[in-house]
């Protein structure tokens, strides 16, 4: 880990732009420790009042400080947003999500084994090296969404639930606040995968806003390696709802799968208004995966993917 | 730097450079060598330790972030002769073999019957919105942050259970 | 006085067996447990002497020569004391039992990971940091491929009975499949450690080591200095699984830091280190041929192993170990090739040989089975030999059968061979899964002292390690029997080269070896008292602090005006050959396949295991489930990946590389067998420490194929493998 200047920022304005900013540290830590990340300064947000869950037109605003643990455990987000408890709960570990925030959560850097390796090219830690997982060691790799210079894929549980949800991101920056829908927070790889989201250096994450829950059930499944203490493989965030027998709406989203939280709407279109069987979902499944592309070490996934995808859809819809 | 921290009730003053992680001063700067380090990149659990209350990976926190949190360590939680009920426990059930990574299961375990008392949900709950009920699967899941490779997990369920009173533990044993 | 034994005929005397005090065999806790629950056991870097300095390693991550080191960023540092590389740093750990140094390359790089420089610094911060800015200059050179393709057959590793493609070609039945392991890590929860101190020319190292007779050995050829000069300390050793065996990086580097700068250095290998530059187990193909005849009895059998390793090591996974006395069958032939690779050294990880061979094989006795339509515990009671069907000598005892009947009882299992994929709980299909447990047996000469004080207290000294075995545990009860005093009054000082030097924790031999030598030097200990009392170490009972005698029963402290001690020296002699000696079990289980994604979870596993007099039932047991959560690790999740363009091992941490975790494991049953065996050693003890890997991961593996009709024979059983199968 390289020498670096610590400081504690006492609110919000002292966080701007003033250097890599920590706060649960699990993985800005790890990434130092490998020689990955390399601040020269960090400021330590951790005494902001950005801890709170309130309640937010109809939804919640989550602070940004808010960890896994407390956000996951908390009444209204088991009553209300199921698949986002359950996303948080299938991650991690008990001790993690403890320190773990949400703001952090969302800018969680990728498993990528090459982008861990400070001795492998990869474009995401130093653009134009090259990308050493092409025809590397691929099992945790993207089948959607990748690039020629980057398959890597986003590990997170909490923010694929937090795309189904049609959540936005609440940014504090030196022009004032902005909200980004999540759906425009992250941004393909391209020639570009060290540009991860829209977040633009000196910005911080303030808060997660959940707007209203959406009718029907949820539910978040996460396959993976291990039965705990893995990253997901393929992960589902289903909610989806059903009247007099046919799909009213769906909202879908999957990790594991790509360079960031996937949704495709029209693999909702594809749903909705359509009874809920076999056909249906594979026809909806056939979207979501028209264009996926396996690496070879993860060629398994675009099969687990349509499977965990019916599944969770007939789950969902089951008896409804 | 200098931070002041607040160990099993008791305040040091700790001198160390700002990288210096809360596992590393424990172990290499204030003699406190309980708190195991077995990966240093929060996958194995070894360096579980409680902070205000709340069990976390010592290896991934600054220890100049934790000045005005109480933590407690292993030694905290009893020494030999006077044990914690799940030290104790863990000796009669042999609930570690090599002993390494047992601190970091004890000091999880420890915290993890207050969640659960508190009533958090785990990913195997079945339904989010009850309260949990204590079970062995419960119990596993919310110990697999922490690896044995020994794997005295079964042992290791079998201690906390008996602390935790899952199922009339006892009873079913014999 | 030493009382010496080597054992060149059974011992039949059962003595432990006449014993008294009744703690030998019982569920003692063990005697440190307090100490490790509550932090205060010292490990290897735990220990840390004022002024010590930390050492980091720089990992070489190109295989080559290396042309030059430009230290000048690291050195310029300010907390660094200097950066030590040069010609002895070892390329890797010695090999079990080695007794010399590891190859020591200078600027040799014969794979990726290999430490090639220690910078050494006031702080464990600034050692890291300065390491990451040393820069290597590295120039190819001529070396071994990274992936195993050449492989040497040596002759003296091929055996041929009989004709066993004649058989095959006669067989009612055959079996004729390939399969392959990948490679494992050890991954002990305690990373490689060593703190090194020097007073003059007396070097002491407190690491954390699994040897210390040979550990010795191996730092004092590493640093061409004289074995006397060493003092090795490993009280504490946090797990080892065979990564332990020898003298690892660590130790040497500190050594030579320490002594450079003249004060205390301490090295611990980051996790990842742990992974590259200690020992992997090889990763093997294998092909298993059966014949059979219509009842599944089989008439040959054929066994090829195809391993890797490092240029200039003399250990390659002896993965047909077992294979020539398990099943008859007087057609055989067995065949071991190895290949020279550019890849982490190769070396033993928990049961080298049987767990990843047995494994293999059991799941070839699984497909028989299914061609037979056989029982699985049928077809293996029907094919256990009278006696070692390849030399022609009597088995030293056999529990197979009875292990085997016991464990199918326990377990409830099914004996109708039902079809595959007939069993369904909504997503889940349900299958049952079984497999033998077979490891050979070993004898391995080891010293102790007792000593025994006339207020009832006695000390146990040897330089033997535990290393979770439950060495403290049962040394101290063996003395505590057979002295007649409580446990609680003998201590038991373990991991010291100072002591008496053991036979090390290593093949399941620590127990038997140390254990008897214990035996012995207690049975000194007994002859003087019966001396004193007029009377036979036979005829005298020690019992609760008292010796008995006739019609006598007096207080040690009147019998005893001084401290009696005794040394005991136990050898292996001739019934390692005379007889075939191996520990036996059978291992049950009950697997659920996710139909949908193809994940397995192991719902309920039973292990029944044979191994001689069983010395503490708890900690036995506690060796059985480890060895057992192995083979769940084995079956559904590990694998070293390696890197197929440079042979680097690329999850190199334990996120990826995937131990099994709480919720992996079920409550796992174990049954152990009553038995003595007299050829092991006088205690009629035999290896229970790595006996519950050998085969566990095919009872798994076959419970899958149970459950969904899907064969994997490419270890371990991921989702995707299972999933290719699957509707």
């Amino acid at each position: 880990m390289k020498p670096f200047d610590y400081a504690r920022a006492q609110d919000v304005s002292g966080a701007l732009d003033a250097g890599k900013i920590i706060a649960g540290g699990t993985n800005l830590l790890d990434l130092m420790k490998l020689g990955v990340e390399t601040p020269e300064r960090v400021v330590d947000i951790t005494r902001l009042d950005l801890k709170r869950i309130e309640d937010h037109e109809g939804g919640l605003r989550i602070g940004a400080l808010v960890s896994n643990s407390d956000l996951a455990v908390d009444d209204r987000v088991r009553r209300n947003y199921e698949v986002l408890s359950r996303a948080l709960l299938s991650g991690a570990s008990g001790q993690l999500r403890n320190m773990a925030t949400t703001g952090g959560n969302l800018l969680q850097r990728t498993r990528c084994y090459y982008f861990q390796d400070v001795a492998s090219p990869c474009n995401k830690r130093e653009p134009g090296s090259g990308c050493r997982a092409k025809g590397g060691a691929t099992r945790l790799h993207a089948i959607l969404g990748a690039s020629e210079h980057c398959i890597a894929t986003h590990p997170s549980d909490m923010a694929v639930a937090m795309q189904a949800l049609d959540a936005s991101v609440e940014i504090e920056g030196a022009e004032g606040t902005r909200t980004v829908p999540l759906a425009e927070f992250y941004v393909l790889p391209g020639d570009r995968p060290d540009i991860e989201t829209v977040l633009k250096p000196g910005e911080l994450i303030t808060a997660v806003i959940l707007p209203a829950p959406l009718p029907g059930r949820q539910t978040y499944r996460k396959v993976r390696d291990r039965a705990s203490y893995a990253f997901a493989l393929v992960s589902v965030a289903g909610i989806v709802s059903v009247k007099d027998g046919v799909i009213e709406q769906a909202a879908l989203a999957f990790g594991g799968v790509a360079p960031r939280p996937w949704r495709n709407l029209e693999v909702e279109t594809a749903l909705a208004g359509r009874e809920p069987t076999r056909e249906t979902f594979d026809a909806a499944a056939d979207i979501l995966l028209a264009g996926a592309e396996g690496q070879g070490g993860n060629d398994f996934k675009i099969p687990l993917l349509r499977r965990t995808f019916r599944a969770v859809l007939g789950e969902l819809t089951q008896g409804a | 730097m200098k931070t002041t921290l607040t160990i099993n009730g008791a305040s040091y003053e700790l001198e160390a450079d700002s990288r210096t992680s809360l596992l590393d001063a424990l172990r290499n700067h204030l003699g406190l060598t309980g708190s195991k380090k077995g990966c240093d990149h929060g996958q194995c659990g070894s360096c579980t330790v409680i902070a205000d209350g709340r069990r976390i990976n010592s290896c991934l926190t600054l220890a100049c972030m934790m000045d005005g949190v109480e933590i407690t360590t292993i030694e905290g939680l009893g020494e030999p002769g006077a044990l914690s009920p799940l030290q104790d426990a863990f000796v009669r059930h042999d609930g570690y073999q090599c002993g390494y990574c047992t601190p970091g299961q004890i000091c999880a375990a420890t915290a993890m019957l207050d969640e659960i008392k508190a009533g958090w949900p785990s990913v195997v709950t079945d339904d989010l919105t009850a309260s949990p009920e204590l079970s062995e699967a419960e119990i596993s899941e919310r110990m697999s942050g922490n690896l044995c490779r020994c794997a005295a997990y079964p042992n290791i369920v079998d201690a906390i259970s008996e602390v935790a009173g899952v199922n009339g533990w006892k009873e079913a044993a014999e | 006085m030493t009382i010496h034994q080597k054992m060149d005929a059974p011992d039949r005397r059962n003595r432990l067996d006449d014993m008294a005090q009744g703690v030998l065999s019982t569920p003692l806790d063990r005697p440190e447990g307090p100490l490790k629950v509550s932090g205060r056991a010292p490990y290897a870097h735990e220990v840390q002497p004022e002024g010590m300095l930390h050492g980091f390693f720089v990992r070489a991550p190109r295989i080559g020569r290396l042309v030059s080191i430009d230290d000048s960023i690291a050195r310029g540092t300010a907390g660094v004391e200097t950066v030590i590389s040069g010609p002895k740093l070892i390329r890797n750990p010695a090999q079990g039992t080695a007794n010399s140094a590891p190859v020591q390359p200078d600027a040799d790089i014969y794979y990726i990971g290999q430490p090639v420089a220690l910078v050494v610094a006031d702080t464990f911060e600034t050692a890291r940091a300065a390491a990451m800015n040393v820069r290597l200059d590295i120039a190819e050179a001529d070396r071994q491929p990274v992936n195993p393709t050449d492989y040497d057959s040596p002759e003296d590793q091929q055996s041929t009975q009989g004709d066993l493609d004649g058989a095959m070609a006669e067989a009612a039945f055959t079996v004729d499949r390939t399969y392959t392991t990948p490679a494992h890590n050890s991954a002990a929860m305690e990373p490689h450690a060593a703190i090194a101190q020097w007073d003059g020319d007396k070097l002491t190292v407190r690491s954390s080591l699994q040897m210390l007779k040979y550990n010795r050995n191996e730092i004092a050829d590493s640093l061409g200095i004289d074995p006397a000069n060493v003092r090795l300390l490993s009280p504490y050793v946090g797990g080892g699984f065979g990564s332990k065996l020898g003298i690892a990086p660590d130790a040497v580097g500190a050594a030579l830091a320490a002594k450079e700068t003249g004060r205390p250095v301490g090295v611990v290998l980051s996790r990842q280190q742990v992974f590259e530059a200690t020992m992997r187990r090889s990763e093997t193909k294998q092909r298993i041929r059966l014949a059979a005849d219509a009842d599944g009895v089989l008439s040959g059998i054929g066994h090829d192993a195809w391993v890797s390793n490092l240029p200039d090591e003399a250990f390659s996974e002896p993965v047909t170990q077992a294979t020539p006395f398990t099943y008859g069958g007087v057609h055989r032939q067995i065949g071991h090739h190895i290949a020279r690779v550019s890849r982490t050294c190769a070396g033993s990880v928990r049961a080298p040989g049987e767990a990843v061979g047995i494994t293999i094989f059991e799941i070839a006795m699984d497909e028989l089975a299914r061609a037979t339509g056989v029982d699985p515990v049928e077809l293996r009671r029907r094919n256990i030999p009278e006696q070692d069907p390849t030399s022609d000598i009597p088995f030293s005892s056999h529990k197979l059968a009875e292990a085997l009947d016991d464990g199918a009882r326990t377990f409830g299992w099914d004996d109708t061979l039902p079809e595959p994929g007939g069993r369904r709980e909504g997503e889940w299909l349900i299958g049952q899964g079984m497999a033998s447990a077979v490891r050979v047996n070993a004898l391995m000469e080891s010293k102790a002292r007792v000593t025994l004080q006339p207020d009832g207290t006695a000390l146990v000294e040897t330089d033997m390690t535990d290393i979770g075995t439950g060495t403290y545990a049962i040394l101290t009860q063996l003395a505590a029997e057979m002295l007649g005093i409580d446990a609680a009054n003998v201590k038991t000082m373990l991991g010291d080269t100072d002591l008496p030097p053991a036979s090390g924790s290593g093949g399941s031999w620590g127990a038997a070896s140390s254990g008897a030598s214990v035996f012995l030097a207690c049975q000194g200990v007994r002859q003087k008292i019966a001396a004193a009392l007029e009377t036979t170490e036979e005829d005298l009972t020690l019992k609760d602090g008292r010796a008995i005698a006739g019609n006598r029963s007096i207080p040690l402290s009147e019998v005893l005006d001084g401290p009696v001690e005794s040394e005991g020296h136990i050898e292996p002699g001739d019934t390692g050959d005379a007889v075939r000696q191996a520990t036996w079990g059978a291992y049950f289980c009950e697997v659920a396949v996710n139909a949908v994604t193809g994940e397995t979870r192991v719902r309920r596993m039973h292990g029944t295991f044979a191994a001689g007099r069983i010395m503490n039932p708890k900690t036995a047991r506690s060796q059985c489930l480890g060895g057992m959560t192995f083979g769940i690790g084995m079956a559904l999740t590990e694998e070293l990946m390696h890197d197929s363009r440079d042979g680097h091992i690329v999850n190199r941490d334990l996120a990826e590389y995937h131990l099994p975790v709480n919720l992996d494991v079920p409550q796992i049953t174990v049954n152990l067998l009553e038995e003595r065996d007299p050829w092991a050693n006088p205690m009629q003890v035999k290896g229970i420490g790595e006996l519950g890997i050998c085969g566990a991961a095919a009872a798994v593996v076959n419970g899958i194929f149970q459950a969904t009709g899907v064969r994997v024979r490419d270890l371990p059983a991921t989702l995707d493998k299972v999933l290719a199968g699957l509707d």
